[in-house]
């Protein structure tokens, strides 16, 4: 119980082959700001850790805002917010992973963890669900491709069969006059987890008229929800006032929370309203500009 | 001693670099965890996982067996302490603390030690601990005090029976103890009283949260001895504590100060070291136990939470006519709780004429209660200021002038007995009434609070010794660890006295071999005791280098002076004698009689009691309830400041943690008696981005007590920040935050109701 | 379960050592490699009194394992100062008393010169949010802020 298998292979093949082949229970080190903390607890006793950090093709952020951005998944936090461009096309998705932990988490930390640690709050995931993040899977039959939201499936757990795991998130071309926005509620102003998380994205036509909407919500329901009625309360809206109070109570309603230590059903329920409404209005404006 | 008031300071209330300062910048600084001997163990201890448990057999039989286990320890190998307090014993009951080092026939809470074991490597000691095969009978739990105290609550002991009370009661019960003490008759007053306000206030358990969780290395020789080295707000205190429970001779025991990262009160009492040494004595290798921070938070000392009724009557131009405080404190599983200095300290900055505090103790199941700077007084405070700024609200006059038309001062008689020598509670008042915070303006969702604080600071026993090097560079030692700057006040007073240069001044902190006793680091009496033992220990060396002097000059010691540093003849009368040196005289100590040694064992008394009044502005979110901090100020009655950059450090890293104490922490425990957020993540303590720049404001009103006027400066600062944030966030939002911490979805729901 | 044998680059020199594989790199620079200027506060990346520079990436000694090292290199406190010559920073942390006890300093130094590294004039705001991974519990961070604010002025003035 003291040890496990260490492996740090150079290709997503021969890592394939390690978890595939994994007697017992096989883990994916890519970042390990979860990894680590559950080894040294005790909630993880794996028979295998497999370092996935040497993959070449996982260390590399491709692409542009108009084809779209393909981030490999041990791509860090850091590295994210220091891409110039990735950051203009998509500030929501950008700041919703370096709102993860500290400076030094940020070191670390990479989105396809926070996705596949498949907490409900985990900061980055609800950003993704709203961007439509498309993830590139790898497994003992090859690669296949998934929407985020097909990923998580409850607290700690995910859709990837055994022998899978995530090689790359793709971020779609981004359209004209579109924005992104992640905003969550927490009772310091670092460190802590979210008590509530809201993203959203949106397109505007010429008018000013929502065309496009994806809004999510995080720590809200045993996994982070992709909320269509709060979209629809945006389609076809200026991202008036009205809109926006729609979308505040579709989010509201959309909720399932459950009271914890880290705040209650009542809490979480109002607020997520509150941060879905304040999100819109910054990813309208971004839209905007 | 006397002569120092009004005199110019050459070298105290200067700000030099501190002379340990190198070795903390580049990591060479050695703390508990950082001694690593020939040989040395891995201890790691086995704690119950249950609130309240019978322990009905505990088998260690296969992590015994384990390859690499070299010493499995349980509640039999401690020697059996006598119950209850024994006379001389200063009302310590080993008992209870041999007990809570190691679980004996009841596991009492969440993370009580019931096993320790030592083996060669920390994942070797991890599996041996989940070996360990310990048989428990769950029993029905408590928490709350309120719960604790009522009458058929589970039972933690069979021997506490409430003290205080008449008549003394004949079954046991939770209550340790009723606390109750009056000025004049409150409840006939309050008839006078124009404005009665009366109001309920809960708390959590918080606690001290230094970053250095406890660490001990223990090493046992074979004539019997024991050496530790640890890091503890008082090594004597380690070292005395250790040999009683082990029934060991005090001198067997040898106690080596590691540097300390951080105690605040919650490092002095011990935990580990008596399991180090018995591991160690057992595995015949040296045992080193660093606790996790999981461990630190289950079962170190955390501050009490309480429930407090405070009923305060004024007439209507403000002026006070009677108030009542009753003040319900949680212990952990055994007694220790501060509900005597929160009652006597919880109306401190008021002169009141019909005054009552009491209030009870009760044991729950949780870790031990201990002491967190100026322990019990934030939490009364916060109740206290609370009622008082409301009153202050509904009469609509000035908070501040509230406080100052009823300020304690000089003369003022206090509810705990004594009335108050020269303070500074009004000087503070008014440097916070007159600062600029004031007058800016202030936005939507934003408040300005105001709270003062008392507390008392305490001298005690110091012992200090001053060798002057044959060069006349002097290295002066004492027993007091070095929790925030007090090696660099030492070398001031020590320059000070002796009138020579700062830099020549080398202070050490000695182990219990190798200097007199002191006591605790606790009461913010280093600085305050263990300096005038530095000072004394200092005249001493000045007195015997005039003494030398005189008898080289064939003069009457009378004739020489000691002034900057010299020797000099003290008129004309005295001969025409050339100034002698220290190094110059140190020089010549073989032939004037040997060594220059100084020093001092003294009982300090005369501690000044402290006065604080912080301001902050914040502003609430009204629709998430969270809460910014714009602006802080801080004003703290210091004494004289000896180096007034670590005083500010005091006065500021208080207030923060006062803020953190206010908004965020807290012990959260589910149904089933278990501590939910035993980590640095759901356990918040204020973080750099939580923060403005905590402005602070010395006021140096001497102490008459103290041949440098200083008074204790690291606690009071602490007192102030609870209500002064509840009575912020009451102007910003127009709800009154009664129950801490003030979390964002209880700001949230209360503004929520109030609609 | 054998030890994993790693070379890596610890302050700029090579070092060997062997390590479990569940040791972290705080465990390896504290236990194997005795450079305990690194210091365990909590183990879960919530404290920052273990950071360290990871191919130059700031991070937490304890989150990251020992066996990952092979061929990488960290620094650590112990490298900060050349010689007999402290770093600016740490130069103005002990003018500016923005210690008390010295738990969390090193941490604090080595994430403040990371800092700025990459900026070499960071506002109020940002040097707080970049040190807020480093847990303080004695100075309320005052004096730290000031301190590294102060520092790159100073820096900046002197190039």
């Amino acid at each position: 119980m003291s040890g496990f298998q260490y492996e740090a292979p150079a290709t997503v093949e021969a890592a394939v082959g390690f978890l595939a082949g994994a007697k017992g229970n096989a883990r994916v080190l890519a970042g390990g700001t979860d990894l680590l903390v559950q080894l040294r607890t005790g909630a993880a006793n794996p028979d295998l850790v497999v370092d996935i950090k040497r993959i070449g093709e996982l260390r590399q952020i491709s692409g542009n805002a108009a084809s779209g951005f393909v981030i490999g998944a041990a791509v860090t936090g850091a590295e994210i917010g220091e891409h110039k461009e990735l950051a203009k096309a998509w500030p929501g998705f950008v700041e919703a992973m370096e709102l993860i932990g500290s400076t030094q988490i940020q070191g670390r930390a990479t989105p396809g963890g926070n996705l596949c640690n498949a907490s409900p709050a985990g900061d980055c995931t609800p950003a993704m669900f709203a961007a439509g993040v498309v993830c590139v899977i790898a497994g003992p039959n090859g690669r296949r491709e998934a929407p985020v939201e097909q990923i998580p499936t409850g607290p700690g757990k995910t859709s990837l069969a055994k022998g899978e795991f995530i090689v790359a998130i793709k971020l779609p071309a981004r359209a004209k006059n579109s924005g992104d926005a992640y905003l969550r509620m927490i009772p310091r102003t670092e460190m802590d987890i979210a008590i509530v998380g809201a993203g959203v994205n949106l397109t505007l036509d010429a008018s000013g008229a929502c065309t496009a909407a994806r809004v999510s919500l995080g720590a809200v329901a045993p996994t982070v929800l992709l909320v269509d009625a709060a979209a629809k309360a945006l389609i076809g809206s200026k991202v008036d006032d009205a809109a926006l109070a729609r979308l505040a109570a579709a989010a509201s309603a959309a909720c399932k929370p459950i009271d914890d230590k880290r705040g209650t059903i009542e809490y979480r329920t109002k607020v997520a309203g509150v941060l879905a409404r304040r999100a819109a209005v910054i990813a309208r404006d971004r839209a905007r500009s | 001693m006397a002569g120092y008031e009004g005199k110019a300071f050459k070298w105290v209330g200067t700000r030099p670099v501190r002379p340990d300062g190198v070795d903390k910048v580049t990591g060479r600084a050695n703390y508990g965890a950082d001694q690593n001997l020939a040989g040395q163990l891995t201890g790691r201890i086995l704690r119950s996982p249950h609130a309240h448990a019978k322990i009905l057999s505990i088998d260690t039989s296969k992590a015994e067996k384990l390859p690499g286990v070299k010493a499995v320890i349980t509640g039999k190998d401690f020697p059996q302490m006598h119950r209850g307090v024994l006379p001389g014993d200063e009302g310590v009951n080993f008992h209870y603390l041999s007990s809570n080092i190691m679980a004996r026939d009841k596991a009492l809470y969440d993370g009580h030690a019931v096993a320790a074991v030592a083996a060669t490597s920390a994942a070797i000691a991890e599996e041996a601990l989940a070996l360990i095969d310990v048989k428990y009978e769950v029993l029905p739990h408590v928490i709350d005090v309120d719960d604790a105290l009522k009458p058929g609550a589970p039972l933690l002991h069979d021997d506490i029976f409430t003290t205080g009370v008449n008549p003394k009661p004949d079954k046991p019960s939770n209550t340790v103890q009723r606390v109750h003490m009056a000025l004049g008759d409150a409840n006939a007053a309050f008839k006078d009283a124009d404005i009665i306000v009366e109001r309920s206030f809960k708390s959590k358990t918080v606690h001290q949260g230094y970053i250095e969780p406890h660490a001990v290395v223990a090493e046992w020789c074979e004539d019997g001895q024991a050496r530790i080295w640890c890091s503890s707000q008082g090594h004597f205190m380690v070292r005395a504590l250790t040999a009683r429970l082990l029934n060991m001779e005090v001198a067997q025991v040898r106690v080596m100060p590691a540097e300390i990262g951080g105690g605040f009160g919650g490092k002095t009492i011990i935990f580990i070291e008596p399991t180090a040494v018995l591991l160690a004595r057992k595995a015949e290798r040296p045992v080193r136990i660093v606790m996790s921070r999981d461990e630190v938070f289950r079962a170190t000392g955390p501050a009490p939470g309480s429930s407090i009724d405070v009923k305060i009557g004024a007439k209507k131009n403000g002026m006070l006519v009677a108030a009542v405080g009753e003040f319900r404190f949680q212990a952990g599983a055994f007694p220790g709780s501060p509900l005597g200095p929160a009652c006597m300290a919880a109306f401190g900055p008021y002169a009141l004429a019909h005054v009552t505090s009491a209030g009870y103790e009760a044991v729950t199941n949780r870790p031990l209660c201990f002491s967190y700077r100026a322990p019990g007084a934030p939490l009364a405070s916060f109740a206290v200021e609370s009622v008082i700024d409301e009153i202050a609200q509904k009469l609509n006059i000035d908070p501040m002038e509230m406080r100052i038309m009823n300020g304690s001062k000089e003369g003022t008689q206090m509810v705990y007995g004594p009335k108050l020598k020269a303070v500074g509670n009004l000087e503070c008042l008014k440097a916070i009434k007159n600062h600029p915070i004031n007058k800016i303006p202030l936005g939507p969702n934003q408040g300005r609070g105001l709270a003062a604080g008392f507390w008392f600071n305490l001298g005690g026993q110091s012992s200090a010794v001053v060798n002057i090097a044959e060069d006349g560079t002097a290295t002066i030692m004492t027993g007091s660890p070095d929790i925030g700057g007090s090696r660099a006040s030492m070398a001031l007073m020590a320059a000070e006295v002796l009138g020579i240069d700062y830099s020549k001044v080398r202070p050490i902190v000695g182990d219990t071999s190798a200097v007199g006793f002191c006591e605790i680091t606790h009461g913010s009496r280093v600085t305050f005791a263990t300096g005038m033992a530095i000072i004394q220990a200092a005249e001493d060396v000045v007195l015997q280098c005039r003494q030398r002097v005189a008898a080289m000059w064939e003069v009457d010691v009378e004739a020489v002076v000691w002034e900057d540093g010299h020797a000099r003849p003290a008129g004309a009368n005295a001969g025409e004698q050339k100034p002698l040196s220290l190094a110059q005289i140190a020089a010549r100590a073989a032939r004037t009689g040997g060594p220059l040694v100084g020093k001092a064992a003294i009982n300090a008394g005369g501690a000044g009691p402290a006065f604080a009044v912080h301001i902050c502005d914040v502003e609430v979110d009204p629709e998430t309830g969270g809460v910014k901090i714009l602006r802080y100020v801080a004003s703290q009655d210091a004494g004289k400041a000896i180096h007034p950059s670590y005083v500010e450090g005091q006065i500021q890293g208080g207030a923060v943690q006062g803020i953190g104490w206010a908004l965020n922490e807290e012990y959260i425990y589910g149904a089933d008696g278990r501590l939910q957020n035993s980590g640095f993540l759901d356990y918040r303590i204020p973080v750099a981005s939580d923060l403005p720049m905590i402005e602070p404001i010395i006021l140096e009103i001497p102490n008459p007590g103290h041949p440098f006027g200083v008074r204790g400066v690291g606690e009071v600062g602490i007192v102030p920040p609870l209500a002064a944030l509840a009575n912020a966030i009451s102007r910003a939002t127009g709800v009154r935050m009664m129950d801490l911490p003030m979390t964002p979805p209880k700001i949230l729901a209360a503004i929520d109701a109030k609609k | 379960m054998s030890k994993f044998h790693i070379s890596a680059t610890v302050n700029g020199e090579a070092v060997e050592y062997l390590c479990d594989p569940k040791q972290t790199l705080l465990d390896v620079l504290r236990d194997e490699l005795n450079l305990t200027g690194s210091k365990e506060g909590c183990s879960s990346g919530d404290c920052g009194a273990c950071s360290v520079t990871l191919d130059g990436r700031l991070v937490c000694s304890c989150l990251v394992l020992g066996v990952e090292m092979q061929g990488r290199s960290v620094e650590t406190i112990e490298s900060m100062a050349s010689g007999e010559k402290l770093h600016p920073l740490q130069q103005k942390f002990l003018e500016a008393a923005a210690l008390q006890c010295g738990f969390c300093t090193p941490g604090f130094l080595v994430a403040a010169k990371s800092l700025l590294e990459k900026n070499p004039n960071p506002t109020e705001s940002e040097t707080r949010y970049w040190l807020a991974g480093n847990l303080c519990r004695c100075t309320g961070y005052d004096k730290i802020i000031r301190a590294v604010l102060e520092t790159a002025a100073d820096m900046r003035g002197s190039k």
